[in-house]
């Protein structure tokens, strides 16, 4: 089942995140790909996430592909203007990808080449707005297309924010401009989820939840202190007192999907570079 | 009003390399309400010049150097301007390019660098509110303005990353999408402003504006 058929079936769904290398030695990143392959039915792959100059992700996607497993093109708005948005649209889609996911992307001074010129010539909504154009035949200023692509296309949300009706206003005009499916930052509070998952109802398109592997409680604090995340002290506990923290991460891991499996459509499991765990956080799902 | 910081004298020096006559000009609009280029700044520039063995042939502020029929009055003839090498300029972008157009036989060396459209709050505080877009969508926005007050310039924002009201990109700003939408939602009729799709902006403005 293609992740495109998935979401438009009753399963639930999982997905998870690949970084390209810094670089060109592909290998690990192909590694991990295959021993995730047939137990997650989408693979996004970032695009110079954190605003750091990596390898492309149109480029892994098709090797993904070529590997039998269903990648998710992540595209941002931070370096490439509507002419170069329209065309890479293009080219994913020839390439026989699908499914694309659209973000604003991090801001370049947060990233390894501060000077950069941030572009952000179009948003995240436009850009869904670009993308369903182009699959009517025409480009963003109305010249006929020869051969039109078709997309899977996809939006991200931050449950955690404040104000949420923000999030979620935004969140149906996502919607409005083709956004099928939101992938969402992570949650640890099931208070939260339950407030965000009843808001949500009723919008037409899937969400998958956001679930982070939490390699140690520094980690769990740095998200906690820095990042706003509510991370209950439960948890920090858990993994401060456990001899192998990354295998506590797991085990919570495995919990919180477990706990979210009978009220979401899915899971969006971040393991930051450890996704060779995922396999043993899925173990632990019951 | 502009906003202008002045160089480093160090680069100023360097730009004035063999020249020893210098005529100094300033601005009585911005620069000067800026504190960059007014008769105060304009008076300490030609003593720090002197300082460095430059001869000042004479200072002037204009009114508006931006407006190049004031350059034609009150520079192009001056007869201490046309003793100089050099002119020494504290004046912004627009100001330095009017006198450049006018006055074109003459070095020019510009000591302000031009920074942005700036709202004062008081002196010294001085706010990016907007950007000159040249397509305003803030009858849209209650007022205020996510081209340039959004670090990523979303018009159908926010992003979602914001922290305690502060935006992700610097915690020292406001994100402009929580201000906006506070003060749309005090109405609802201005709250469906915000569910309003915007379009894609245009950044294809006229560079110059002809009556005749
Ligand atoms: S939208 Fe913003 S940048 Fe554009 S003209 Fe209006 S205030 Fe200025
Ligand atoms: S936090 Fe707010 S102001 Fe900052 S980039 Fe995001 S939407 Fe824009």
């Amino acid at each position: 089942m293609t992740f495109k058929e998935a979401l438009k079936s009753k399963k639930f769904i999982i997905t998870a995140e690949l970084f390209p290398p810094k670089g060109t030695n592909i290998q690990p990143l192909l590694e991990k790909a295959r021993l995730l392959r047939g137990k997650i039915d989408g693979f996004n792959v970032t695009d110079n996430q954190r605003a750091v100059m990596r390898l492309g992700s149109l480029a892994i996607c098709r090797l993904l592909q070529e590997q039998g497993c269903d990648p998710i093109l992540q595209m941002t708005c931070r370096d490439r203007n509507r002419i170069a948005l329209e065309s890479d649209l293009l080219s994913a889609s020839v390439l026989g990808i699908e499914n694309i996911l659209v973000l604003s992307g991090d801001h370049p001074t947060q990233g390894d080449h501060k000077e950069a010129k941030p572009v952000y010539d179009l948003d995240p909504v436009q850009l869904l707005k670009t993308a369903r154009t182009l699959e009517t035949g025409v480009d963003l200023v109305g010249k006929k297309l020869d051969g039109s692509p078709q997309f899977c296309l996809g939006a991200v949300v931050n449950p955690l924010a404040d104000p949420l009706d923000l999030q979620l206003a935004m969140m149906e005009k996502k919607i409005e401009a083709g956004a099928e499916f939101f992938q969402t930052q992570p949650i640890f509070d099931s208070k939260l989820l339950e407030t965000f998952v009843a808001k949500t109802k009723e919008f037409n398109a899937k969400i998958l939840i956001g679930v982070f592997l939490l390699k140690s409680a520094q980690v769990a604090i740095f998200m906690k202190e820095k990042l706003g995340i509510n991370i209950s002290s439960h948890y920090i506990d858990r993994l401060q007192q456990a001899t192998s923290p990354l295998d506590e991460g797991i085990t919570i891991a495995g919990e919180l999907i477990s706990q979210m499996k009978p009220h979401v459509d899915g899971v969006h499991i971040m393991a930051l570079g450890m996704e060779e765990h995922i396999p043993g956080i899925l173990n632990k799902v019951k | 009003m502009i906003i202008t910081k002045q160089k480093e004298l160090n680069k100023i020096l360097e730009q004035l390399k063999g020249k020893s006559k210098v005529f100094v000009v300033g601005c009585a609009a911005c620069a000067t309400k800026c504190a960059t280029g007014g008769e105060e700044q304009v008076k300490a520039m030609a003593e720090e010049l002197a300082k460095n063995q430059k001869t000042i042939t004479g200072t002037i502020v204009l009114d508006t150097p931006c407006d190049m029929r004031i350059v034609k009055k009150d520079l192009l003839n001056n007869d201490k301007a046309r003793q100089a090498e050099s002119l020494v300029l504290l004046a912004c972008g627009a100001g330095v390019q009017s006198i450049a157009q006018v006055c074109t036989d003459i070095y020019l060396v510009p000591v302000l660098d031009t920074l942005f459209l700036g709202s004062i709050e008081r002196l010294g505080n001085f706010n990016q509110y907007c950007s000159l877009c040249g397509d305003c969508i803030i009858d849209e926005t209650g007022g205020l303005c996510p081209v340039t007050r959004c670090a990523k310039a979303l018009v159908n924002g926010p992003c979602g990353g914001a922290i305690g009201g502060k935006c992700e990109v610097n915690s020292d700003q406001d994100c402009v999408w929580i201000l906006i939408y506070e003060k749309l939602n005090k109405n609802t009729a201005h709250i469906k402003k915000y569910r309003k799709i915007k379009s894609n902006t245009s950044i294809t403005k006229p560079q110059r504006i002809k009556s005749r």
